[in-house]
């Protein structure tokens, strides 16, 4: 019985366990590549994903496996993503192979028009 | 959010790069992470609820700013040029605190309750041999956000010093929305002369270390110092209070005039960035013709905001000196653009905005917008707008000008007179080489304006004198005649505080004699 439940448990982290709360300043990491995040903007529970998995509270165990190749153009360190519907931020402090996602819906690139330096 | 994120992602990204220091022998960014982690332990083993730091600029503080921010304790940048008493009874409301102090003023603060004192060198020391742990230091600071980060005590140009408070999500936010991870190149690096006390200085070793640039801190400042420390290290960014500006330029002056090789250039410097107080528009008018590949700057920002909101950038500063529209001209002196992530509102006096082009109160709401002090309720309307006492207008093409503090303005006969304004006309005349204008009582009227004229040396550039009836006629001819000064008294220097912020209460003591004794 232990062991079924560890099985289903490991094939899908959704069925069991509720989906994370986006409080901002939270830290994830993706199940299938090296790709880490925060929050930054972002309220309640949310279907945060990277390479089309659910993505994972930073310091858990990962599954493993590679990126879907649906969500496999990789992220960049210090970039910002959003979804389209401006409800969730995240910032990446680690770089990997996936794509983040909201759901099935990847995250956009949130392009910032630089700044001079003021300080 | 925490301080701390900007900095554990500068060690992920780039920790070999140099952080603080010359090229060679400086700090990487991955030593400042582990000397921040050490200085954590330290500071929570302390028991103190504050880090404060009564210190010039050293590599000391970036590590124990990191520090404090690792051991969720609040940092106090406090004014070390403040006499014992004044910085004995600051340290006294933020006690139980370590105080980080300067090697050269040991005994400072020897005898308060619950205050630990360090000596910077003696700290240093102690964390460059702190052993490092091969598995990393744990990341365990506080992710909320909530807490404070930084305790910035406000100037004191009018009254107590207040303690503003900001809090890691302002400071992040700023940090974030305005600076590109790793923006920098290898070889940039940004010298910081504004002391740690000046919210500019705490957001320039926030903006620098997220954008990946190599710092280099001038301890006290001094134009020739300043001008051989961005030759000698390569500086390729700087940020500046005017005074410091007015001094380079004629340190840079005084070197072409002695007609010296290399004299009067700055070859590796690309961008200039100025704020913390009105800037002469000489002073910006010569440095942009002695300086001419350099970007300039133009920050505006208060504490309260976690440093910049709006800035007039390069582009700006070239179109306005070129255009023959003198609305496009003006420009020079405003301060551009707010932010993308900053809204700007200008209310009259029951808080309602007014239309486009009118003067008023700015007002400013964003996420690094703070609006709190230490021990007071916060100044932030519930709809999160921050009323700034800065009085200004916005131009129809969105560029803010900040006409100075409100309580500043001078009430003649019923009629709000804006200092700034007339101060603005009197430094055009080429024998002016700075000007205040305040208002003292006056039976009659209120308040009579008084402008207080410094002039430049007559054998100098210009070789003029000015008298002044002549400079009456200036204002009256370029303002209106309500704004002309009722008298014009000439003083050998305006009293300034160190961070370049003209002293009016200081002023208007010095001049009482010239008000008529009534109370206005």
């Amino acid at each position: 019985m232990v062991g079924d439940a560890l099985d289903r448990w490991s094939d899908d982290h959704t069925q069991e366990s509720p989906m994370p709360d986006m409080k901002p300043g939270s830290r994830f990491a993706s199940n299938v590549c090296t790709t880490e995040v925060i929050v930054v903007k972002g309220a309640g529970e949310a279907d945060l994903r990277c390479g089309g998995s659910p993505m994972l509270p930073t310091g858990s165990v990962p599954d493993g496996g590679t990126p879907d190749p649906e969500a496999a153009s990789g992220t960049l360190m210090g970039k910002r993503y959003v979804d389209a519907d401006d409800t969730l931020e995240v910032l990446c402090t680690k770089p990997g192979d996936g794509s983040l996602g909201l759901g099935d819906a990847l995250l956009e690139l949130k392009e910032a028009k630089p700044l001079p330096a003021s300080d | 959010m925490n301080l701390m994120m900007l900095l554990e992602m500068a060690a992920g990204g780039f920790g070999d790069r140099v952080a603080v220091g010359s090229r060679d022998g400086g700090l990487t960014f991955q030593q400042l992470f582990d000397r921040a982690g050490a200085a954590a332990g330290r500071f929570r083993a302390s028991g103190a609820e504050v880090v404060a730091m009564a210190d010039v600029s050293s590599i000391a503080l970036p590590i124990s700013l990191f520090g404090a921010a690792w051991a969720d304790l609040p940092f106090v940048p406090l004014n070390y040029r403040l006499t014992d008493d004044e910085l004995s009874g600051l340290s006294a409301r933020i006690a139980p605190a370590v105080v980080v102090l300067d090697p050269a003023a040991p005994g400072r603060l020897a005898d308060l309750d619950d205050v630990v004192v360090l000596d910077r060198q003696a700290l240093l020391d102690e964390l460059a041999n702190a052993p490092v742990p091969n598995d990393g230091w744990g990341t365990d600071w506080d992710m909320g956000g909530e807490g404070t980060a930084i305790l910035l005590f406000t100037s004191g140009t009018t009254g107590k010093p207040k303690a503003a408070m900001l809090r890691h999500r302002h400071l992040v936010s700023y940090v974030l929305g305005s600076v590109e991870f790793m923006g920098a190149a290898e070889d940039e690096a940004a010298l910081v002369s504004v002391p740690p006390y000046h919210v500019a200085g705490m957001a320039a070793l926030l903006s620098n270390v997220y954008a990946g640039r190599r710092i280099v801190q001038l301890p006290t400042f001094d134009a020739e110092s300043w001008v051989d420390l961005v030759r000698t290290e390569g500086v390729t960014s700087a940020m500046v209070v005017p005074t410091m500006l007015t001094r380079i330029v004629e340190h840079l002056d005084s070197e072409l005039a002695a007609g010296l090789a290399g004299s009067g250039v700055l070859p590796t410097l690309r961008s200039l960035a100025y704020g913390g107080g009105k800037m002469p528009r000489p002073t910006i008018e010569r440095a942009l013709q002695l300086l001419p590949e350099v970007a300039f700057v133009n920050a505006y920002g208060l504490t309260e905001t976690s440093s910049t909101v709006a800035l007039l950038g390069p582009q700006e500063h070239r179109d306005a000196l070129a255009s023959d529209d003198e609305a496009v001209r003006a420009r020079l002196g405003s301060a551009g653009r707010p932010l993308p992530t900053i809204e700007v509102s200008i209310r009259d006096e029951d808080g309602t905005e007014v239309p486009l082009g009118l003067p008023g109160e700015i007002w400013v709401r964003g996420e690094q917008v703070s609006g709190e002090y230490r021990g007071q309720a916060p100044r932030l309307t519930t709809d999160g707008w921050f009323p700034t006492r800065d009085g200004g207008r916005l131009d129809d093409a969105g560029f803010l000008h900040v006409t100075g503090r409100i309580d500043d303005v001078i009430v003649k006969g019923g009629q709000n007179v804006s200092p700034g304004e007339i101060e603005a006309v009197l430094v055009e005349h080429p024998a002016v080489a700075d000007a205040a204008a305040i208002g003292l009582p006056d039976q009659q009227w209120g308040e009579r304006i008084v402008a207080a004229v410094v002039l430049a040396d007559a054998s100098s550039a210009s070789g003029t004198l000015a008298t002044a009836e002549e400079l009456q006629e200036l204002v009256r001819n370029e303002l209106r005649s309500n704004r002309t000064p009722d008298h014009v008294e000439f003083v050998a220097a305006l009293p300034y505080n160190d961070t370049g912020k003209l002293l009016r209460r200081v002023l208007r003591t010095e001049l009482a004699h010239l008000g008529d004794g009534s109370t206005a």
